[in-house]
């Protein structure tokens, strides 16, 4: 399987990235890891004329701490994530999520910006963003704009990044206090992708949950925060009665996907009991 | 298309060609290089056939640019070891039968090179992680997971 024929540049800088966007138009791909993007070229499900390889961009890459912040470069892979001594101490959903992700190979080319940009429903990433609170950077030709997780998925493969924008960086919190993290998936047997994936990280104090973020993937065409969840788990003492009537409300106002790996009815399900175990996970984590 | 000239040094060797920016890594080895030993399964990144190291990471050359490894390094079954003195990988597939067709081999034994390069000592879930990018259609995986075991040990214990 080849794709369609296209040119392919290797711009040095960002904004030489941006202006190669810019004057190319609907034509102009960015490639980041490509196992997304190559893939859908394959298929002629994408066929673009020139690909735009930010894999020679120095600074999309890399992890960093700066007080009670971290950065992430868009380019930075699922591997080094997951291998992040750093993020392991100091926001470890992010790793619990990324080691989960396809398999090895994947792991090493894919990137967490080619994830969040691509936006498929089934990604496992969004839920870790969501779940943190992560903001994303984008720039574009008219500078750059800092947009959080929550406000950056539109809709089944639709970001708000405009056609000439690049994801930079994301910026995460560091989790401090009594907290505890979790992301469970129920994969699909092949690809690995998430049926349903929820990721949550928890704060706890004297028994108490005082913070809650609860990411959820796979289930609609677009990952989102259940905030109708966490508003039923704040102040509780996550007693296992409270976490199963809360997470019954996940899908609340949600439309599940329904297609050939799993129907409607049965992802709602999943994302119930799901979430449910997710929180209890988080919780035994945090001490609870 | 405008052809792209790209330069890689493949198992010590380099290498200078003019490609087309389409041609997937894969087809660059064994097509134009011919180095055949890295199969073509699946070519949809699922079976792991195509698995070779770029730059110290194990990756499916099927879904990978030739011009996107441009200047690094490839490591492939053919430079691993010598038909005269097999790398402890090769020789534990061999010695604990972890296979019997061979389509899997080169990109199951490269995968576990990734595996013992991360984990010199790896537990058996350990392996089973690691070697889930790759399909075998043959084995069952045990003797799979038993090669890489002989193989930790020995280059374990020749250090
Ligand atoms: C076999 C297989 C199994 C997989 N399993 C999983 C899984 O279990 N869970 C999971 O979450 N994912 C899975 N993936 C997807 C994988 O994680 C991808 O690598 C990832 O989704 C996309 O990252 P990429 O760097 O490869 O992006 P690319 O494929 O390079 O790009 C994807 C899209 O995002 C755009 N883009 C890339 N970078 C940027 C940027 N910085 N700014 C703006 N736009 C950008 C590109 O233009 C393109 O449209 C799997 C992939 C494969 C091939
Ligand atoms: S041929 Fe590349 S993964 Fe199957
Ligand atoms: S030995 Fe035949 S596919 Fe693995």
């Amino acid at each position: 399987m080849i794709p369609a024929p296209f040119d392919h540049i290797t711009p040095r800088t960002l904004d030489e990235a941006i202006r190669a966007l810019a004057s190319h138009g609907e034509e102009a791909k960015l490639l980041a890891g490509g196992h997304s993007l190559l893939p859908m070229m394959k298929l002629r499900l994408a066929r673009p004329k020139l690909l735009v390889d930010l894999s020679r961009i120095a600074e999309l890459s890399g992890i960093e701490a700066e007080r009670d912040r971290i950065f992430i470069g868009a380019l930075t892979t699922h591997y080094r994530i997951e291998s992040s001594e750093l993020l392991k101490e100091k926001c470890p959903l992010l790793p619990q999520t990324a080691r989960v992700i396809g398999d090895v190979q994947v792991r090493n080319r894919g990137t967490v910006g080619g994830s969040l940009a691509h936006a498929d429903p089934a990604a496992d990433m969004p839920a870790a963003m969501l779940a943190v609170g992560a903001e994303l950077l984008a720039r574009g030709p008219e500078g750059e704009r800092w947009l959080k997780a929550e406000d950056f998925f539109l809709g089944l493969m639709t970001t708000a990044l405009g056609p000439s924008e690049i994801l930079t960086k994301i910026r995460v919190p560091v989790l401090s206090g009594h907290h505890g993290t979790a992301y469970l998936k129920v994969p699909q047997k092949a690809s690995g992708f998430a049926i349903v994936g929820v990721a949550v990280w928890l704060r706890v104090e004297r028994q108490l949950c005082t913070e809650i973020g609860v990411g959820v993937t796979g289930l609609d065409a677009k990952p989102f925060r259940a905030r109708r969840v966490e508003e039923r788990m704040k102040g509780t003492n996550l007693a296992q009665s409270l976490v199963q009537a809360a997470s019954s409300q996940v899908t609340q106002g949600v439309s599940p996907l329904d297609d050939i790996h799993a129907s409607a009815e049965f992802r709602a399900h999943l994302a119930r009991v799901y979430t449910a175990r997710a929180i209890q996970e988080a919780a035994k984590r945090a001490g609870v | 298309m405008p052809q792209k000239r790209v330069s890689l040094r493949i198992n010590g060797r380099d290498y200078t060609h003019e490609v087309e920016p389409r041609l997937l890594l894969v087809h660059y080895l064994r097509d134009m290089i011919g180095l055949t030993g890295t199969h073509i399964g699946c070519e949809t990144s699922i079976c792991g056939a195509c698995t070779v190291m770029l730059n110290g990471e194990a990756i499916k050359s099927c879904t990978v640019l030739t011009v996107q490894a441009d200047g690094g390094e490839v490591l492939t079954i053919e430079g691993l070891g010598r038909a005269e003195e097999l790398h402890p990988l090769q020789e534990g597939f061999w010695e604990c039968h972890g296979l019997q067709c061979g389509y899997c081999t080169p990109g199951m034994i490269l995968a576990a090179y990734q595996l013992l390069l991360r984990h010199p000592d790896p537990t058996e879930e350990e392996i089973r992680r690691g070697l889930d990018g790759n399909l075998c259609r043959c084995t069952g995986y045990q003797h799979i997971v038993d090669a890489v075991q002989y193989a930790a040990r020995k280059m374990r214990e020749s250090k």
